[in-house]
């Protein structure tokens, strides 16, 4: 218990021990610098264009907020339709593996959806705008004509299929494996005491994850979602590649070619022409970006630990 | 394992090597001995360049042209697009930049920071390149279009391939009843400034918009990212309607476009003549050749949807070796060696078809110092 009556440690683990320290501390800096940098990038270099008017910012849009709304709104909307759609088939899986699945199938199929997670997203670029994309189309020109009354599908079907929807299967494709893996983890955590206990109860298999299985994976669920979602917003190359932007559009259609485009997407489209004040301008667009991730991250972690419950 | 990585990268690294290697040796032999322009082979240095995105691949061919009879001079040229272009070149970032649209008059007295103080601007189109008006639709590999049709599609007053004004110019043609997919550029370009202004010209009733290196905010239709998203979504959609650089538009459907009573299709040629017969614009200094492109002309075989990109540079350089540099590979790419490289390399039109333009481009170019 007391040190003094404990031997001293050899030197040799002093040392390890000190130096092991020293670079998990000089690690954990380098987030808050890395960080920290970043957001003071964004913050100096944007600065001159929030004061900036249209002769100077891209699209002679009139001000910064005029530009950014839109893609803020596109990124959102695109990354939370993406998420619609990834959750249940994340949960879906992770359930399949976890309680359904034999052994060697489950180890299989978790293999491969990591690998879903290692294709570069310029891979999935290429394919949503070279293979879902025409697909999307045809069923976007069903939709058009049978349900063109719903505001979401109504308007000029797009010919080739490059709308924000088909960008958001793209994006819902790319973040599932993240939020799979999440659900797995915490679905193969659940204290078999509970999940016994339902069994004893005389639950089916459906009713045991029903009534011991999600509610203790509630808060997980959640933060893999917002995990995904973090991603789905930052993801640039496949959504520059697939959709069809118009500026300054905020629109909830999801068959037109006319979308708004996301932040991403605009900054590295923009980018390589850009000059001046338009420079500063993107990276405003940046700092925007950072802030909702910001946001949804905070969000996240507060779901994550209050909402739970069984933690 | 480690042993196996290092030496697949290994493997790469030298098959990278042998690669540039063959490309320098095939280039030197189809350009001829470029050095002959020059006879200056004993340059050292670098050109550090950039700008207009539309040259990358002819800086590639001249590139190659002029290191095979300079090898000691090395030319960076980086395809920033024509805006960092001219931004880079005013700054000193760049001693020589592209452009697809010239500085104008009133930016053309500087000051540029690589040239010597009191420098006139020397600007010399390198690049003329016709711009395709392109499309897909089954079994129709070539249609009949005036200016007005083909500003109406683009601004959404014609949405049907069967419409009344399409068939009238193509009585042979069996037009589809499938309704029109306009692509145009997402990101600024040099492609979109020259479209527009050949519509703003030649289509004044129809199109209301000014030339601008961004499309029109307030139509709708299909945006892709550069030439190549264009190209994929052109292809890819029955129906779809662009414009492109037309040495990227092979294989795909074209519009022959009506001049006088004629229909031109694309070629370099045409591109050249409709260069040629536009005159020089005035009020300029003796060594800014910049082209007042008409694209009005009712001349035969003049193709007036081109694209016209320039290299810029000082007349007189603050450091004497830049100078030097310059002089030398901008006499190559003016050249008709020069020339005729680019257009094996990218599709472009020789400026030396035309010898007026071209003496008055080398004059300017020989004034550099």
């Amino acid at each position: 218990m007391d040190t003094a009556v404990m031997a001293p440690l050899p030197r040799r683990e002093r040392v390890a021990d000190v130096s092991a320290k020293t670079i998990v501390v000089a690690a954990s800096a380098v987030v808050g610098l890395a960080l920290g940098g970043v957001a003071v990038f964004l913050g100096i270099q944007g600065a001159p264009a929030w004061l900036a008017d249209s002769t100077q910012l891209p699209l002679n849009a009139s001000s910064i907020w005029s530009l950014a709304l839109p893609l803020a709104f596109g990124s959102m909307w695109a990354a939370c339709l993406g998420l619609l759609i990834a959750v249940p088939l994340a949960v879906g899986v992770a359930l399949f593996i976890t309680w359904y699945a034999p052994k060697r199938v489950a180890g299989l199929l978790a293999a491969v959806i990591d690998l879903l997670a290692a294709v570069p997203s310029v891979v999935y670029g290429l394919w949503g705008l070279m293979v879902v994309a025409p697909i999307m189309a045809r069923a976007y020109s069903w939709l058009g004509a049978h349900l063109g009354w719903i505001p979401l599908f109504a308007g000029r079907p797009s010919a080739s299929g490059r709308t924000i929807f088909t960008a958001a299967v793209i994006l819902a494709i790319m973040v599932m494996p993240i939020i799979a893996a999440i659900c797995r983890e915490v679905f193969g955590r659940v204290p078999s005491t509970s999940t016994e206990a339902a069994v004893g109860l005389g639950a089916t298999k459906w009713e045991t994850i029903r009534l011991a299985v999600f509610p203790f994976a509630r808060s997980g669920i959640v933060s893999g979602a917002m995990l995904g979602l973090g991603r789905a917003l930052g993801e640039t190359m496949a959504t520059a590649m697939i959709i069809s932007p118009t500026p300054f559009l905020i629109s909830v259609s999801l068959t037109t070619s006319s979308n708004p485009n996301t932040i991403a997407a605009f900054i590295a489209q923009n980018f390589p022409e850009a000059h001046g004040v338009q420079v500063s301008a993107l990276v405003g667009l940046g700092l925007v970006l950072f802030a909702i991730t910001f946001v949804v991250n905070a969000l996240a972690r507060r779901i994550a630990s209050g909402n739970g419950g069984s933690k | 394992m480690k042993k196996t990585i290092l030496m697949a990268v290994m493997a790469a690294f030298a098959l990278a090597l042998s690669a540039c290697a063959t490309n320098e040796n095939s280039s030197s032999n189809d350009t001829g001995s470029p050095g002959s322009t020059s006879g200056t082979s004993s340059l050292t240095g670098t050109i550090n360049a950039g700008g207009s995105s539309a040259q990358t691949a002819a800086q590639e061919a001249w590139r190659a042209g002029f290191q095979a009879a300079n090898p000691n001079v090395t030319v960076n040229y980086d395809p920033t697009g024509s805006g960092t272009g001219r931004t880079n070149f005013t700054s000193g970032g760049y001693v020589l930049a592209g452009t697809d649209a010239a500085f104008s008059a009133d930016q053309a007295s500087g000051p540029f920071a690589a040239c010597a103080s009191g420098s006139a601007l020397v600007e010399v189109p390198a690049y003329i390149s016709p711009i395709a008006v392109v499309f897909t639709l089954s079994g129709i590999t070539s249609l009949n279009m005036d200016a007005d049709t083909i500003a109406k599609i683009f601004s959404d007053q014609i949405t049907n391939w069967n419409d009344p004004a399409i068939a009238a110019l193509n009585p042979s043609a069996s037009l589809p009843d499938l309704a029109i997919t306009p692509v145009h550029r997402s990101d600024d370009s040099g492609t979109t400034q020259n479209f527009t202004d050949y519509l703003a010209q030649a289509a004044p009733t129809s199109w209301t918009w000014p030339s601008s290196q961004t499309w029109p905010t307030t139509l709708t239709g299909e945006a892709a990212e550069k030439t190549q998203g264009v190209r994929e979504t052109v292809m890819a959609t029955t129906g779809a309607f662009g414009y492109i650089d037309a040495s990227q538009a092979s294989g795909m459907g074209s519009v022959s476009v009506k001049v006088g009573d004629a229909y031109v299709a694309y070629s370099s040629q045409a591109a050249a003549a409709a260069v040629g017969q536009s005159p020089i614009e005035s009020g300029r200094a003796p060594t800014d050749v910049v082209v007042d492109l008409d694209r009005t002309s009712t001349s035969t075989g003049v193709y007036p949807v081109v694209l016209v990109s320039y290299l810029a540079a000082c007349q007189t350089y603050a450091n004497a070796s830049d100078g030097t540099l310059v002089k030398a590979y901008l006499a190559y790419v003016t050249s008709s060696d020069g020339q005729q490289a680019a257009a094996d390399h990218a599709g472009s039109a020789p400026i030396s078809s035309d010898p007026d333009l071209a003496a008055k481009a080398i004059a300017a170019v020989n004034a550099i110092s």
